[in-house]
């Protein structure tokens, strides 16, 4: 809506018209992702994941749906119908499988999103809002994703719920009665499962409540792109459709061949063993660990060992939603012109560390707590913090950044394998 | 205008290779729209009964402690099953009355296992919408005909559980069963 | 005093040129970084110190041996024969403690059994199901019928415990996916039994096995209430005159408790097979459907926009001298 040469929404038909006067329903969907929504023409694969969250979203409402329609939120009878489901309902273990991997999935294919606007320098102004609403979906799924772990009570659910409760015990004074509150209890029963049950079922949709929020900021300044130069023109856009849901439609279905690899051949390899047997409050496992999309987090939690003015508790506690909440400041820490990371080589140079630091905070989370992984996880959480509140701000102040293309057509045609590169940079002669 | 209109005339204008490879979009989307099919039916399935439902699909019971004149009732497939010992004159009644007075014709004999025409063993749903008519406890109403009275629309059924009355449009049914001694039947 | 008054100029100036939000994030940075190199520290001068003392466990656990059965991979389908075997195991060995409860018995017809047989299993199982006596309302027990789940040996847990030396044996529906390397797992542990090893008891004096506790280094923490359980060759005697060795009833009974745990395997790697080979067809028809759309808005040699038709002559023109150049 915002490009002047957005094409208009015709009715093909009588019926089409008569709809649109009423209800232009079509055409809103025309121009979100229909012919009517110009999109920059040489965005790369990465922008193919916006989409595909949109896939796994659905996917795991519908699935969600039908496994609601068997579950029992019941601390006697969680776990057995979740086995009734697996053994005796119809197509049952496949609903399940898809959806606990499908919650991996889900997140795996944020994550790439969410580091694509982090290279690309998505969050810049004027996509601000754009960015913030994202996180906002990624704390929701964050919450709906703990609380669908804890639903089949097994031993992994139960001490993931006492765990992540016990976050909040760490405040003084409000702390414990906010978590007994939270639990209705004092430790997680019957009370806890049935109201983590009734907002797991809600949170989704209001994950799709701020998603469309999230596309209609999104249509305001329209995507971002591999260069960073905003359209000018209309040589610069192919229309969303049918381009772009051509290459994200054979796009998901390369994605959807690997996901359904993991649902059909190995549906428990992402998941934690010990969450086959039935919960028991009075043994905690040997190993406790949360899904493995936590462990970043769960490392930063881990790696502040030492009462230092504030309790050690408390410390890891508040770095842990830190960790998180900072990247709603994203776009006021980075303040470079340049949005690309292409054209930004000391940037990109410390979001390769990035890239690494929070996979090894991702490996030490997993990892038991030995002096070695803590240590590794004390300066990966060091560095985590220091890049995006120290790094980040001083080297948009101070890096040399390349020159940027005029625009997106001409940085398309210096040839197709460096689209996104600088300007006569690295564009081997093809 | 660069859009897709211009892409379609070029195509339309091209040679024989163009329209083969507009072929290629077509085939693509009728494949997805296969693959949206196929995900639905496991979806739809999952709605039917599971299995261990389906292998509750038979009950045994033990009716050596029913007398003349009285009934039980027990379940199947968690619905109302009436057993009832029908006296030697709830048998001459039903078998009294001609097959052309019934809505649903049917002859005692042919609800009941031959050389235990006393034994009625029927499900306790009205045929009408489903309730549980009254009739098999001490004292309850049996309706005009002596046999069993479905209090939510008043239907009544005679002595073989024959729709004599009311809206109902059907004989109460009989479940498939089998005598597996003397004193119990398995039911399903 | 003069340089007092000057750093409160410094600072703002440097708030100034950053901007008040990375000034304060920088605050916080420095905040968390910090408390995280003073726990590094401290961390590292306690191990130094005092470094930690190695456990048994991390010297003498072993992980599963390798187990190779018919459902592994892709392709892999129960071996009927082998759970018709585990399934004798379990029922002449294991089933005197380990309860199997979220199998019924109506399942055993997918290990081979028919109708018939299943009922007959059901009826002569040596446990019987809890039931209420319908004259008095007495808590009673009756034979088992095929839709029962197999009945457990012990009324709860404490009687389970209480028969066991306060050991509770655990349900076995579940174990091959409840554990780590599931069937290797349990093959691993029911042939891993052994005399403690004399290094170990050198090492670690105070790690004796209790009396009452098994050595078995498959076990996380080496010391096992379960006693062996298969002690001899031919402790079962096989319908399909398989020789029972320790081994052979071992790796059969692992198995049956990979079918307990996961009875649908079969199915899904079925379906899975066909939903994989369906989705690559799909994939590969999208991406050529894909490179057919994007043929047009692909061509870069159109100055002025590749899908302009102004540009259709200069364009046939340039894709012709390209032809020529390839």
């Amino acid at each position: 809506m915002s490009f002047a040469w957005a094409k208009p929404y015709e009715p093909k038909t009588e019926l089409g018209r008569w709809i649109d006067d009423r209800l232009p329903l079509p055409r809103m969907v025309f121009n979100a992702v229909g012919g009517g929504y110009p999109v920059p023409r040489n965005l790369n694969y990465g922008w193919n994941f916006g989409v595909l969250s949109g896939i796994f979203l659905t996917i795991q409402i519908v699935t969600g749906i039908v496994l609601a329609m068997w579950y029992f939120a019941s601390a006697d009878g969680a776990f057995n119908s979740i086995e009734h489901i697996m053994r005796d309902v119809n197509a049952g273990w496949m609903m399940r499988y898809a959806h606990a991997n499908g919650a991996s999935f889900f997140f795996i294919v944020v994550y790439i999103h969410i580091f694509r606007g982090l290279y690309y320098g998505s969050y810049k102004a004027p996509r601000e809002m754009v960015w913030m609403l994202g996180l906002v979906i990624y704390l929701l799924m964050m919450a709906t994703a703990f609380m669908g772990y804890v639903l089949p009570w097994g031993q992994m659910s139960y001490w993931g719920a006492q765990v992540i409760t016990g976050f909040f015990s760490a405040f003084p004074v409000v702390g414990e009665p906010i978590r007994v509150w939270l639990l209705g209890g004092f430790a997680p029963d019957q009370a806890a499962l049935t109201r983590f049950f009734s907002l797991h079922y809600l949170l989704p949709f209001v994950i799709a409540g701020v998603v469309i929020l999230h596309i209609w900021s999104l249509h305001i300044p329209g995507s971002s792109n591999p260069t960073g130069v905003e359209v000018k023109t209309e040589k610069d856009t192919l229309p969303f459709h049918p381009f772009y849901t051509a290459k994200d439609g054979w796009f998901a279905g390369a994605f959807l061949t690997i996901y359904a690899a993991v649902v059909f051949f190995g549906p428990n390899a992402l998941g934690h063993p010990d969450n086959y047997i039935p919960a028991n409050p009075l043994a905690t496992p040997a190993h406790i660990v949360p899904e493995w999309y936590f462990w970043p987090f769960y490392a930063i939690l881990r790696a502040f060992t030492v009462d230092f003015i504030l309790p050690a508790k408390l410390w890891g506690v508040l770095a842990m939603f830190a960790s998180i909440l900072l990247l709603f400041f994203l776009p006021w820490l980075d303040k470079s012109p340049v949005r690309s990371g292409s054209y930004r080589p000391m940037f990109r140079i410390f979001f390769i560390i990035l890239l690494v630091d929070v996979a090894i905070l991702g490996w030490c989370g997993g990892s038991p707590a030995t002096p070695f992984f803590v240590a590794l996880s004390q300066i990966a959480a060091a560095y985590y913090f220091a890049h995006f509140l120290i790094i980040l701000p001083l080297v948009s102040k101070f890096e040399t950044t390349l020159p940027l293309p005029n625009s997106i057509s001409e940085s398309v045609l210096h040839g197709e394998r460096a689209e996104a590169a600088p300007v006569g940079q690295s564009a081997p002669a093809n | 205008m660069a859009t897709l209109e211009e892409t379609n005339a070029a195509i339309v204008e091209g040679d024989e290779s163009l329209r083969r490879r507009d072929f290629i979009n077509i085939a693509a989307v009728s494949f997805a729209g296969v693959g949206a099919v196929a995900v639905a039916l496991p979806l739809i399935n999952q709605m039917n009964p599971p299995a261990d439902v389906l292998a509750l699909a038979s009950t045994e019971v033990d009716i050596s402690k029913i007398a003349p004149g009285q009934a039980i009732k027990t379940s199947w497939r968690k619905q109302p099953v009436f057993v009832r010992n029908l006296t030697p004159q709830e048998v001459q009644q039903a078998n009294a009355v001609p097959l052309s007075e019934l809505r649903d014709p049917q002859t005692l004999a042919e609800r009941t296992k031959p050389g235990k025409e006393n034994w009625l063993i029927t499900l306790g749903v009205c045929t009408h919408l489903g309730c549980v008519p009254l009739g098999v406890g001490e004292g309850e109403n049996r309706g005009d005909y002596g046999g069993y009275f479905c209090p939510c629309h008043g239907s009544h059924y005679d002595t073989a559980a024959r729709i004599r009355k009311g809206p109902a449009p059907l004989n109460l049914m009989v479940p498939e069963y089998a005598f597996s001694s003397d004193t119990v039947v398995s039911i399903g | 005093m003069g340089y007092l008054l000057a750093i409160p100029a410094v600072v703002l100036g440097f708030i100034k040129r950053l901007g008040w939000v990375a000034s304060i994030g920088m605050l916080v940075g420095v905040g968390f970084a910090g408390v995280l190199t003073i726990s590094l520290l401290v961390n590292l001068v306690g191990y130094f110190q005092a470094p930690p003392e190695p456990t048994a466990e991390e010297g003498f656990h072993r992980h599963p041996k390798e187990l190779a059965l018919k459902t592994d991979g892709p392709f892999g389908q129960f071996d009927r024969q082998q759970l018709q075997r585990g399934f004798q195991v379990y029922k002449e060995v294991c089933a005197g403690c380990h309860s199997l409860n979220l199998v019924s018995f109506r399942d055993l017809h997918q290990l081979g059994y028919n109708e018939a047989e299943v009922k007959a299993i059901a009826n002569q199982w040596a446990i019987e199901v809890p039931s209420v006596n319908p004259e008095t309302g007495e808590a009673a027990t009756r034979k088992a019928i095929p839709s029962d789940k197999f009945p457990s040996p012990y009324a709860n847990e404490t009687a389970a415990r209480a028969a066991n030396n306060n050991a509770l044996p655990p349900d076995l529906s579940l174990m091959a996916k409840a554990r780590h390397d599931g069937p290797a797992y349990i093959y691993s542990l029911l042939t891993g039994y052994q005399a403690q090893p004399a290094k170990l008891l050198a090492e670690f004096p105070a790690t004796k096995t209790p009396e009452g506790l098994h050595y078995n280094p498959y076990f996380a923490n080496l010391n096992i209430a379960m006693p062996p359980p298969l002690t001899a060759d031919g402790q079962v005697t096989y319908a399909d005159q398989t020789p029972a060795t320790v081994d052979q009833m071992a790796k059969d009974v692992s198995a049956f408790l990979l079918w307990t745990a996961e009875p649908n395997l079969q199915s899904r790697h079925k379906s899975g097979l066909a939903v994989l080979a369906f989705l690559i067809i799909a994939t590969v028809l999208g991406y050529l459907s894909y490179r057919n759309i994007w043929a047009e808005a692909k061509r870069k040699v159109a100055p002025k926009g590749a899908l302009d038709p102004e540009n259709k002559v200069k364009r046939t023109r340039a894709s012709k001298k390209a032809g020529i150049a390839g």
